[in-house]
């Protein structure tokens, strides 16, 4: 049985300097990992490297098995797997119903039809409103993206991402710049869109990691230095040293 | 052997009068992302001002005087135009200078008039630089200046003598460019502004939070940028002709320019300008077509390929689109452009 | 929670707007019944099409080309061929099916050239659609069987079998075929809006990178319009062929297609129906201006300058925005500044206007005497009267369309805020 998601010792150079230094990495089908870690240790490049953004120097990369490297990022989606961003990334002059939209019309197959008028597609158009009630949207239906609030943008990100039915599913830092009431209702929210998908999420805030993710993976300095259940991360020694140990952390932890 | 030494230093000077022209281009594209649509009309522009300035105050004065005017022209336009688009994306911007090139046009034409007009270079710089005289007999030799016509023929009608000029506008075309050049590369690489240039070329944010007035900076660009267009106006003008229709014939050309050597690198311009002069200097001189090719090679062509439109044209009628043909072909092998690195 | 009743109402007010259009379409000739109109008509009809199709890569792709005109062109080119083939008798095609051929040509052409063209995005697209229009119009000097060197390629629309007693020959019959072809063409493309490709075509416009996340290949998309609209665009041209029986090298000069841009623009890339009041406003200009006064390039670069700076969305997005304004009933509220900028504006241009055309005046025409007439008025361009006139004029009417325009903008302001606060109101009650 292979993993959802395997890399074998990946490694990443811009120029002459090192961003990625040999990552290994196996994540069970249907896991949720937060990756954690300092800033600057690759965790944003990581996951543009699994997704397509840009290639690896060198390693492998496989998606259920099938090496993706190098491969382009929307023969990467086509395989299975989508990614949210960490600086919202929508359409600004689609209205939200349209952004779903987009994002649902490759998976069921329309590929790249003009035969065929868009109320016309049953299914695109039920799918499409399945995802506005997840995303809690139902009343900004017909609402450009640019004039949402950010934590409304946020979550139509997350709808983009998850609109292909993807099986795995990378998030960048999902929660970034929101307070802690819409923090804690995104969480929800994460954990009601990827019932049964395998989900990577870059994460700074604790609470928001320990309280969804099954195994968290610590990075530093372009390398995985822990792969495991909460607690014994929060027991590794290593990683007391480099990451966790700090009273911001705790409180984190204790707040949500 | 002559005509390839002349045609070679032609193209040289072409190219190099190209590469002026890009340079401003590419650095106001590098600096500001906007892609100068009028960027040949301020060539145009300076040849004009050239012209007037010359017979006012004669042509050296104008030679400085004129691309400073030049350049004040596109700091005003950068101040009250290009700045008041520039939050709205690069395509408001690249439209802005696209309706300027027609309002300058119009201008010039209204100004100046609709016919070329008559811009001479100084007397110093009116004959040519120097002569190649191939005798048969006693072979190549150099002299300085133009060539008296006894040199040029031989009594005797079993010695051939050719008499190659290079005019000496061309030459002063190089001078000027390469002295840019180098000042350009000086200014941008040992002084501080040019310091504060280079790296509001990648961060202006960055640079701006530091203290510098970026907008100012970058107006300053622009008018150095165009500064150097009319620079090369002035010495195009003077070296070729005055006329409206000088800013589309380059303006293309320098768009292929930039394209090919990779948009916003400096050294890519200078490789595809020159390459470009040189190439189409060459092409225009050559009346060789695909059917004396064949003849010379002694090939047996068909009759009807003997009348295709095709093999009949030759190398000098097919120069002009020579640039669009390398624009095609660099897109098609090597998009990213011969030396670029900013993917545009 | 699928809908187990659909409920989908007869959309009463699509059909309203295309039966007017089709309306507008067939009684215009009938309003505006001299030869001028209708030949101007005739042109508009061809107009619509080419610069709707050229929107579909601007206002729906955010692809600026700088080269268009190469597709309406060449499709011209293929069309007028056709049709001296079949005067000749070596095709059978009816004439009124030419136009196809026409848009077949600019659809090889566009998989042709296409290819290379949308390669990159942005500026350098910009910059490659000029490189190759300037490499085909170049190219048109050189290979004169195709492109009939100077004198260009004409032909005789009256060819081949007369359609149930339709010949081609007057004018108001080809304005037919014409608004046959604008309607069905304006319906097609308006549809293809509302296809998934159309759709992802809008999204790669927004956010090109984004795209390549959800599935799609951006270059793909990109060149798959560029066909489409390359389609259209011959469609325009072979349509042209027929109109005007000849075909000269200008149909794929750079002018030709700086006025697709500009008029497009003009028109609003943003709004669906933008192009079309564009397409209109470029016949009256390249018709009716032009023989006005001799500025008028000047002027339409100015206002072109304007537009970009002040009103990006162009002619439509005006509208729209005032439409906007009526919807919540506050256009009462905003009249009397609209008039008061109007006029001033009125005034400030009617002295710019003056010295403008004394200028243009004592430049192109000095030979006709001194004398200019404007707005009704003779000036006299070597008098300082009338420099003065004009000029003070300009001045009184700039100072007070400044003072003007502080209070539009006031009140505009005061407007939208309105405006806001109503819109939150009504979501809020829902």
């Amino acid at each position: 049985m292979s993993y959802a998601l395997e890399l074998r010792d990946v490694r990443k150079n811009f120029g002459k300097t090192e961003i990625i230094r040999g990552v290994n990495l196996a994540v069970n089908a249907g896991e949720r990992v937060a990756v954690i870690g300092p800033n600057g240790a690759g965790k944003s490049t990581l996951f543009n490297l699994i997704s397509g953004r840009f290639g690896p120097t060198s390693g492998d990369i496989l998606l259920a098995g099938q090496a993706i490297q190098n491969k382009t990022p929307y023969e990467i989606n086509r395989m299975g797997l989508s990614r949210s961003f960490q600086i919202t990334n929508i359409f600004p002059k689609l209205s939200v119903f349209e952004n779903l939209r987009c994002a649902v019309l490759w998976s069921l197959g329309y590929k790249y039809s003009f035969w065929k008028s868009l109320s016309n597609l049953k299914d695109a158009n039920e799918r499409t409103d399945e995802l506005l009630d997840m995303i809690h949207l139902d009343k900004k239906r017909d609402v450009l993206a640019v004039n949402l609030t950010y934590a409304e943008q946020r979550a139509l990100e997350i709808g983009v991402t998850i609109a292909g039915g993807a099986d795995v599913i990378l998030l960048d830092e999902p929660t970034a710049g929101m307070s802690k009431s819409e923090t804690s209702r995104f969480i929800q929210l994460i954990k009601d869109v990827t019932v049964g998908k395998t989900l990577l999420t870059v994460e700074h805030d604790m609470g928001v990691v320990f309280g969804l993710a099954d195994k968290i993976a610590v990075v530093v300095y372009g390398e995985v230095i822990a792969f495991d259940t909460p607690e014994s991360v929060r027991a590794n020694a290593k990683v007391q040293e480099a990451y966790l140990g700090s009273p911001v952390a705790d409180n984190q932890v204790g707040g949500h | 052997m002559e005509f390839f030494i002349i045609s070679m230093l032609n193209g040289l000077s072409y190219g190099l009068l190209l590469f002026m022209l890009s340079s401003g281009l590419t650095l106001i594209f590098s600096m500001m992302g906007v892609l100068n649509f009028a960027h040949a009309s301020f060539y145009m522009v300076g040849a004009y001002f050239g012209y007037t300035l010359s017979q006012w105050v004669g042509f050296w004065p104008a030679l400085v005087i004129a691309p400073l005017l030049v350049g004040a022209c596109g700091a005003l336009f950068e101040r009250l135009t290009l700045r008041k688009v520039h939050p709205f994306g690069h395509v408001p911007e690249l439209l802005v200078t696209f309706g300027l090139s027609y309002v300058v046009l119009e201008l010039v034409q209204l100004v100046w008039g609709r016919t070329a007009v008559e811009f001479l270079p100084p007397e110093i710089l009116r004959s040519s630089a120097f002569t190649l005289i191939n005798h048969s007999v006693n072979g190549l030799s150099v002299v300085w200046g133009a060539a008296p016509a006894e040199m040029c023929s031989a009594a005797d009608a079993a010695i051939r003598v050719v008499c190659s000029p290079f005019p000496a506008t061309r030459g002063f075309m190089m001078l000027v460019a390469l002295l840019m050049l180098v000042s350009l590369w000086l200014l941008l690489t040992r002084t501080r502004i040019g310091l504060v240039i280079q790296a509001a070329l990648t961060h202006p944010e960055m640079v701006e939070s530091l203290g510098h007035n970026v907008p100012r900076v970058f107006m300053l660009v622009f008018g150095a940028g165009t500064g150097l267009a009319g620079l090369a106006g002035v010495i195009g003008g003077s070296t070729f002709v005055t006329e409206p229709a000088m800013a589309a014939t380059v303006g293309s050309v320098i768009f292929v320019v930039v394209v090919v050597g990779g948009m916003g690198s400096l050294s890519g311009a200078f490789l595809a300008s020159v390459l470009i002069g040189v190439i189409q200097t060459f092409a225009v001189a050559i009346d060789y077509s695909f059917l004396t090719l064949a003849k010379d090679m002694g090939w047996a062509l068909s009759a009807a390929t003997q009348e295709n439109s095709f093999a009949k044209l030759t190398l000098s009628q097919v120069a002009p689109i020579l640039p669009y043909l390398f624009l095609v072909l660099i897109l098609i092998f090597r998009p990213k452009g011969l030396l670029g690195t900013r993917e545009g | 929670m699928a809908a187990i009743y659909k409920f989908k109402p007869y959309n009463v007010g699509r059909w309203v707007i295309w039966s007017l259009f089709a309306l507008v379409l067939l009684a215009a000739p009938l309003v505006f019944t001299s030869n001028l109109s209708v030949t101007m008509l005739a042109q508009m009809g061809i107009a619509i099409i080419a610069c709707l199709s050229y929107n579909i890569l601007l206002g729906q792709g955010g692809m600026l080309s700088f080269g268009h005109a190469v597709y309406t062109g060449l499709g011209s080119y293929m069309a007028i061929h056709a049709l001296n083939a079949v005067s000749g008798g070596t095709l059978n095609i009816p004439v009124s099916l030419l136009p196809i051929v026409g848009g077949v040509a600019g659809m090889g052409f566009a998989i042709l050239l296409g290819w290379v063209t949308t390669r990159k995005s942005g500026t350098p697209f910009a910059m490659i659609t000029l490189g190759v229009a300037e490499l085909v119009f170049a190219m048109s000097l050189m290979f004169s069987e195709f492109f009939g060197g100077e004198a260009g390629v004409s032909g005789n629309r009256v060819a081949g079998e007369a359609f149930f007693g339709i010949t081609y020959g007057p004018q108001i019959q080809v304005y037919y075929l014409i608004a046959i072809y604008t309607f069905v063409c304006v319906a097609l493309m308006y549809a293809f809006t509302q296809t998934p490709l159309g759709r992802i075509l809008n999204a790669v416009r927004d956010n090109p990178e984004r795209v390549e996340f959800i599935g799609y290949n951006t270059q793909r998309v990109r060149y798959m319009a560029f066909i489409i609209a390359g389609f259209f665009a011959g469609i325009a041209g072979g349509l042209g062929s027929l109109n005007f029986e000849i075909v000269t090298a200008e149909v794929v000069g750079a002018g030709r297609s700086g006025a697709y841009l500009l008029f497009t623009f003009l028109g609003g890339a943003t709004f669906f129906f933008g192009p079309i009041i564009g397409a209109v406003l470029m016949i009256i200009a390249f018709v009716l201006l032009s023989e006005l006064t001799k500025a008028w390039l000047l002027y339409l670069g100015l206002v072109f300058l304007f537009m970009v700076m002040y009103a990006p969305g162009g002619i439509a997005s005006l509208i729209m925005m005032n439409l906007r304004v009526a919807k919540f009933g506050k256009l009462r509220q905003i009249w009397t500044s609209y008039l008061g900028l109007g006029l001033t504006a009125i005034v400030m241009l009617a002295g710019a206007g003056a010295m403008i055309e004394m200028v243009y005046h004592l430049q192109l025409n000095s030979a006709l005497g001194d004398t200019v007439k404007f707005m009704g008025a003779t000036l006299n361009a070597k008098s300082l009267d009338s420099w003065f006139g004009s000029a003070f004029v300009m001045l009184t009417g700039l100072g007070l369309f400044e003072l003007a325009r502080r209070q539009f903008a006031r009140d505009w302001g005061v407007i939208q805020t309105d405006i806001e606060k109503e819109i939150k109101r009504r979501e809020t009650a829902l």
